[in-house]
């Protein structure tokens, strides 16, 4: 089996997970920017994690044989500073040409306010300036529905959005149709609790739509689970499914994605 | 796959998972307090699982969102609950 992990905080992650992933198959990862789990006081903190991102975190992922990829941005959870987020969006241009970034991300909303609504409107215009792919974060739970239907009703506004370009994270079965209906790619990601289960990422696969559409395991600091993606593909063996059906979903969708990025090679 | 076959993977799953949903309102009854909006959404997901016809999933997710539409001024935080609060306190 192989498969590539479009969004993990690998950040937050040890080395044995490193090893884990590239014994289950990984083939490569992909890391969004996103919340420490605390407010960074400055913009220069957000230097600082942009140059882990870029720098440091490919040569600990080199370590293991596995490519490292990521996408920068100040993100929703933090987004409520407006003040600050111009002046973490600002740092981001110098960044955008390392071997590694790969778009804008994760942007999106967190509680849906009239600020985050402004930044993120910030971050699409950056990355439309910038010809970037863009990966979108939706809201937790009570605020994902709404949240979801704000950030389609942005993207669609902006002229020069191309939704093929664009992936729109967290989706679960009350806005999966919103994301595809509107041309969007959808990214499902398997938590043990507050997303989705293996169980139910399949049946959305299976329901909605094969073609644009991905898995992930978003691990981060919290409780999460960097190998929810091939434990989902033992699922769906357990389902019937044929190896290159699963291969189509874990491998070949997000590698056609983010190939749409030149530097996206493996 | 055959119903006998979805029946045969996940039926003890289900059945685990519903135990512990009583268990949880069976604890939640034994205990003294007011009431509480993330209970009556959580009643109201479950009404939908008694209903027929497809997409209770997606039914009991729209139990729990927020059905308001326009952007609210200002964050009351960084976290969600799991459940919408028709009235918040502040």
């Amino acid at each position: 089996m192989r498969y590539i992990e479009p969004h993990a905080h690998m950040v937050s992650r040890v080395t044995d997970d490193y090893v884990a992933m590239v014994t289950a198959g990984c083939a490569a990862v992909c890391e969004p920017a996103f919340w420490a789990g605390f407010d960074r006081s400055s913009a220069q903190g957000f230097f600082d994690y942009f140059s882990q991102l870029t720098e440091h975190e490919p040569k600990r992922a080199a370590k293991f044989g596995l490519p490292h990829f990521t996408w920068l941005c100040i993100n929703p959870k933090e987004a409520e500073d407006v003040a600050l987020a111009d002046d973490v969006i600002a740092l981001i241009p110098q960044f955008l040409t390392k071997a590694n970034v790969l778009g804008i991300g994760e942007i999106g909303l967190n509680k849906n306010t009239r600020n985050e609504l402004a930044v993120l409107e910030k971050h699409i215009a950056l990355a439309v300036e910038h010809d970037q792919l863009i990966l979108v974060h939706t809201p937790h739970l009570e605020d994902k529905l709404k949240g979801t239907r704000l950030i389609v009703d942005l993207l669609k506004g902006h002229s020069g959005v191309k939704p093929g370009r664009v992936i729109i994270d967290h989706v679960e079965e009350h806005t999966v149709e919103i994301v595809l209906n509107a041309g969007f790619w959808a990214g499902v990601t398997l938590y043990p609790e507050s997303k989705c289960t293996p169980a139910r990422a399949i049946d959305i696969f299976e329901n909605f739509g094969r073609e644009n559409i991905w898995l992930n395991c978003a691990c981060d600091w919290g409780v999460s689970d960097p190998l929810a993606v091939p434990k989902t593909a033992l699922e769906m063996r357990k389902r019937g499914h044929s190896a290159e059906t699963i291969d189509a979903l874990i491998y070949q969708n997000p590698l056609r994605f983010l190939s749409q990025c030149a530097k996206f090679k493996l | 796959m055959t119903r006998q076959e979805i029946l045969d993977l996940y039926f003890m799953d289900a059945r685990a998972k519903a135990i512990d949903l009583a268990a949880f309102l069976d604890r939640v009854e034994r205990a003294d307090g007011p009431a509480d909006f993330r209970l009556d959404a959580l009643r109201t997901a479950l009404d939908e699982l008694q209903k027929n016809g497809p997409e209770r999933a997606r039914r009991v997710l729209l139990a729990f969102s927020d059905p308001t539409t326009e952007p609210i001024a200002k964050a009351p935080g960084k976290g969600a609950c799991g459940a919408f609060n028709p009235q918040p306190s502040t």
